[in-house]
Formats: C-alpha cells, sequence, structure tokens
C-alpha cells in the first residue's frame, strides 16, 4: 500500500471519457452500484469470482458505450444481468469448448437465466460478496484490493491509482487474490451466527483502513486517483443496508461520517495539516456531523452489554463535532468514553489520544505524566510529537524541541512532517 | 469435496520417545473426532532424519543434504490430508489439530488432476 518514490500513474483503463458530457459521472455511479448487484448474484450462480468478474466488466462497458447513444433502458439492472450472464455462458462454453466438457458447465447457468433476484435474495448475495472480499483468510492489502475492485466497482486501474501502486502490480496481485478464493475454496456464503460478530468486525477493520488510507493527506497530486475515503464511505453505507442491527457497522458509518465532515478543514489552501484546536468548524459540514451522531446513538442502544469500539470511537469523534469551539470541548466526556473505549480496545494510541485530552481537562503536568506512563509506543512519531506539545506548554522547550526532533527521526507522512517542521522552526 | 493437506508445523519432536503421552492423548481424540474427513497422513521423525535431495540439472549428479529444506524454528512434524467442504470448514478443523496450539497448521489445497480417459 505504498508508493514507489518518482511513481507516475498508468492512464485511466476501462472507463474512456466523453468528453464534456455532464451526467457522465452519475452514469458511471449508476453502472457500477447496478453492477455490484449482478456481479454479487452472478459470484453464486457461476461459482467463480474471476468469470462473473470478467463478464460483469464486459457488460459495464457496453453500458457505458451504448446507454449514452440509445439511452437508459427501462430496467438496467436486468439489462446487466441479461449481457453479464450471456457473456458469461459465452466464456463458459469458449472454457468448455477446450477441455470438452461443455455440458457440464452448462448445468450452471441456464436453469436460472429468469429476471435478475430482488428483495432478500439480491441482499444476501451483496453480502455473501463482502464477506468473500473481507475474508480473514486474504492479506489485508488483498480484502482492500478486491474491496475497491469488486464491491467499489473501480476499474483495476483506478485500484491501482487509489493504493499508489503500479497497474501491472494490481493485476498481479487481483489474480493472485482470486485464485486463492477459487483455490483454497474461500466460501461464497454468509457468515453463521456464531461467527458472525468477528467476521463484521474483519469487514468493518478492513474498510476503516480504506477510510484511513484515504484520510491521510494524499502523496499523489494524480488528479484521476479515486477517493479512498469516499469510496470508504460509500462502502459504510452499503454495509448499514445490508447489516442495519449491527453495532460496528453503525458505529464504523458514524466514525467515518465524523471525520470526514472535518475534512475540508483539516488542510489550509497550501495544503498543510491544520489541527483539530486551530480548524474553522464553520467549515466542517453540519450533515455529516448529525447523522454521526444518529448513528452514534443507535449503536448505542444496539449495544447495551459490551460496548462496541467503533460507536466508542465515533462517540469521541461526536463529542468533538458537537464542540462550539475547540475550548468548549466537553472534555469530561471524551474522557469517559476514552475510559470506556479502554475496557474493550486497549491500545498504546488510544491511551495517548486519553493522555492529550486528560492534558486539555487537566493542564499539561497531568497530560504529560500520562503520557510518560505509556509503554511501547517510542517509534510512534505521535507518542513524541505530542509530549513536546506538553512540554511546550510547561516552557521545556529545548525537551520539546528533542522530542520534536526524535519524532521527525520516525517514518511520517509528508504532510505531518512538514508541520512538526514548521512546529520545530517555530522554538528554535 | 476439496481435500486440503493440513502440514502441521510444531516444536522438533520425535513422537517415538516416551514422555509425549499427553499429545499422543490428543492425536488420537484429533483423529476420532475427524475419522469421517481424514484422506491419510502420518506422523514424521524429526528433522535430524530428513535428507533433501537435488539433482543438478535433469538426470545430473545427484545431490543429497542432511537436514530439512529449510532450517526453522518450528519444524514439519506431521501432515494430515483433510476433505471438507470448503476453506471455513478446513479452517474450523485445523483449528482443533493439536498442533494449531503446539506451533501452527498450514493449510494447502490439493490439486486434482482430472483423470486422463484411458486410465
Amino acid at each position: 500500500m505504498t508508493a514507489a518514490p518518482g511513481m507516475t500513474a498508468p492512464a485511466a483503463a476501462g472507463s474512456a471519457a466523453i468528453p464534456g458530457d455532464p451526467s457522465r459521472p452519475a452514469l458511471v455511479r449508476l453502472v457500477r452500484d447496478e453492477g455490484r448487484r449482478v456481479l454479487a448474484t452472478l459470484v453464486r450462480t457461476t461459482g467463480s469470482v474471476q468469470l462473473a468478474e470478467d463478464a460483469v466488466q464486459d457488460a459495464i462497458e457496453r453500458a457505458l458505450r451504448t446507454w449514452p447513444r440509445d439511452g437508459l433502458p427501462a430496467n438496467p439492472r436486468a439489462w446487466l444481468t441479461l449481457t453479464a450472464r450471456r457473456r458469461a455462458v459465452d466464456l463458459i462454453r469458449r472454457e468448455a469448448a477446450r477441455d470438452g466438457k461443455e455440458a457440464q458447465a452448462m448445468v450452471l447457468l441456464e436453469p436460472d437465466d429468469g429476471p435478475p433476484p430482488s428483495g432478500p435474495v439480491a441482499r444476501d448475495d451483496l453480502l455473501r460478496l463482502v464477506f468473500t472480499c473481507c475474508h480473514p483468510a486474504l492479506s489485508l492489502d488483498a480484502q482492500v484490493a478486491l474491496s475497491l475492485r469488486t464491491l467499489g466497482g473501480l476499474s483495476t486501474g483506478e485500484v491501482a491509482r487509489a493504493l499508489l501502486v503500479r497497474e501491472a502490480t494490481m493485476v498481479k496481485r487481483l489474480t493472485r487474490t482470486r485464485q486463492k478464493i477459487a483455490q483454497a475454496r474461500i466460501p461464497y456464503r454468509v457468515p453463521a451466527a456464531a461467527d458472525l460478530p468477528d467476521r463484521v468486525a474483519a469487514v468493518a477493520a478492513t474498510v476503516y483502513l480504506m477510510f484511513n488510507e484515504g484520510y491521510l493527506p494524499a502523496e499523489s497530486d494524480d488528479p484521476s486517483r479515486p477517493d479512498l475515503a469516499d469510496e470508504a464511505v460509500r462502502l459504510g453505507r452499503l454495509l448499514r443496508e445490508l447489516l442495519p442491527t449491527e453495532p460496528s457497522v453503525l458505529g464504523l458509518l458514524g466514525l467515518m461520517l465524523l471525520q470526514d465532515a472535518r475534512r475540508a478543514a483539516r488542510f489550509d489552501a497550501a495544503g498543510e495539516v491544520v489541527l483539530l484546536a486551530d480548524q474553522d468548524r464553520g467549515r466542517w459540514r453540519a450533515e455529516l456531523i448529525s447523522e454521526g451522531v444518529r448513528l452514534v446513538g443507535e449503536g448505542l442502544r444496539r449495544s447495551p452489554d459490551r460496548p462496541d469500539p467503533y460507536v466508542v470511537q465515533a462517540a469521541i469523534a461526536a463529542c468533538h463535532g458537537l464542540a462550539p469551539s475547540y475550548p468548549e470541548t466537553d472534555w469530561n466526556a471524551v474522557l469517559s468514553w476514552y475510559d470506556v473505549l479502554l475496557t474493550v480496545h486497549d491500545t498504546g494510541v488510544a491511551r495517548l489520544n486519553r493522555a492529550v485530552a486528560l492534558g486539555e481537562r487537566d493542564g499539561p503536568a497531568a497530560g504529560l505524566a500520562a503520557i510518560e506512563a505509556i509503554t511501547g509506543l517510542t517509534d510512534y512519531p505521535l507518542w513524541h510529537a505530542s509530549r513536546g506539545e506538553l512540554r511546550v506548554r510547561l516552557g521545556q522547550e529545548p525537551a520539546a524541541r528533542a522530542d520534536l526532533r526524535a519524532a521527525l527521526a520516525l517514518p511520517l507522512g509528508g504532510a505531518q512532517r512538514r508541520y512538526l517542521q514548521r512546529r520545530l522552526a517555530e522554538l528554535t | 469435496m476439496p481435500v486440503y493437506a493440513a502440514l502441521l508445523y510444531t516444536r522438533d519432536v520425535d513422537w517415538t520417545e516416551p514422555g509425549y503421552d499427553k499429545e499422543m492423548a490428543e492425536y488420537q481424540a484429533f483423529g476420532e473426532a475427524a475419522a469421517a474427513i481424514i484422506r491419510g497422513g502420518n506422523a514424521l521423525y524429526p528433522t535430524p532424519t530428513a535428507t533433501t535431495v537435488r539433482v543438478e540439472g535433469k538426470g545430473g549428479k545427484v545431490i543429497t543434504t542432511d537436514g530439512p529444506y529449510a532450517e526453522t524454528k518450528e519444524a514439519l512434524t506431521g501432515i494430515y490430508l483433510l476433505e471438507c467442504a470448503d476453506l471455513d470448514e478446513a479452517v474450523a478443523v485445523a483449528a482443533t489439530i493439536p498442533a494449531a496450539w503446539d506451533g501452527a497448521v498450514e493449510l494447502r489445497p490439493v490439486i486434482t488432476f482430472p483423470t486422463p480417459p484411458s486410465a
């Protein structure tokens, strides 16, 4: 998921733009959303992710070619389903002709050539696809790439640009992933109720990883790079539609929306990081904040016994989202939520964030003591940077400079690095 | 149904030595519980008994070396062939093999080549 420096992105593939067509993005979105549902069903009826994807990709390309010319079909999903099925039959015939077992192969498709499924069947097909793409036997990188390709409907070239890898590398990664699904027989199935919480947590982790990849300052100036945060939010909404009562799904979507609401304020005109304390809250998107807050409430009602880590993190984000200004943040509430979070998700980073909040409520000395009590974070640049900030407030400037230098000696994203360099320059 | 090779990586032990009664009982229990899906398998003598064979080009000089192919902290000490519906089932079965808590179990789908018409 890291880019080779100086690498240039390949040209867009599979999405020849119609210049000057204002409805083009809406059409692409419609075709992708419908294509995903068609794909989910075709994976079930053909038993092959690879075959289904090839067939649906072909149908999508035909749709993007012919719909602008001939107009939108009355039922786009039925059109895509029929076109993709015919293509799948062609592909199977071609394959079978080579192997001499055509009769066998055709059984897979012929009996099911009716209208596309709708309602619970279509929902279950999509859910099966979600759980296959995010199966724990696949590496996280593979899950993210396959989810973007298969659930997000991005072309392989777009997935490559989104994850800042070469297109050829992405082609290989996706091929290996589909081969593993086929050869190791990763099932196309909604997990049993007993396994569901763990498996939903794995799906949520994949989507949140995708969101964070996109939420971090982009190190790429490629304007055709798909926005990972947008794709993750879209997947979060899909998960909510499919699993409307799962607390971690509600919490994940709430957390992403509450963070996404601040996106425009997180960078200044020059592309430099603006800290939460300094952000122009007028640029936060109020509608996303209120949607996120509602999701937190729903998530809490649905997890009365054991708090869900995503719901609790979303609750913390909601405290910030609802505060009229940084000094007016309800730090008591923030700290209470961090205490709850540590009971279900005790990590060094969660402890660090709690220590920073403690520093805001009880003063820098208390925050510093809490930071220094955390062990195991000396490789984490923000541990050093946070310690440095509190030492600045305590007037310990030489020690603060040493902290910022220690942070800068560790791997950091470009925008974060520039921020810490500016901060260090201010202290020198 | 697909068949999975379960490769058991554990401490490099000699199962023929005394002192493994507890482990032997655990494997006995697994063997009985999974009898319906076990298609084969064996415990292996420890890695000092291993011989690695290489040939310098097809038909060339045979070179044997003492020891396993890869020297690692954990050694291949046993194998099973398990017939399971899919990977989820194979994982659930592998999780009951004693090696899973005494080391690790690697699952590899077994290739079934089509039978030639003459066979």
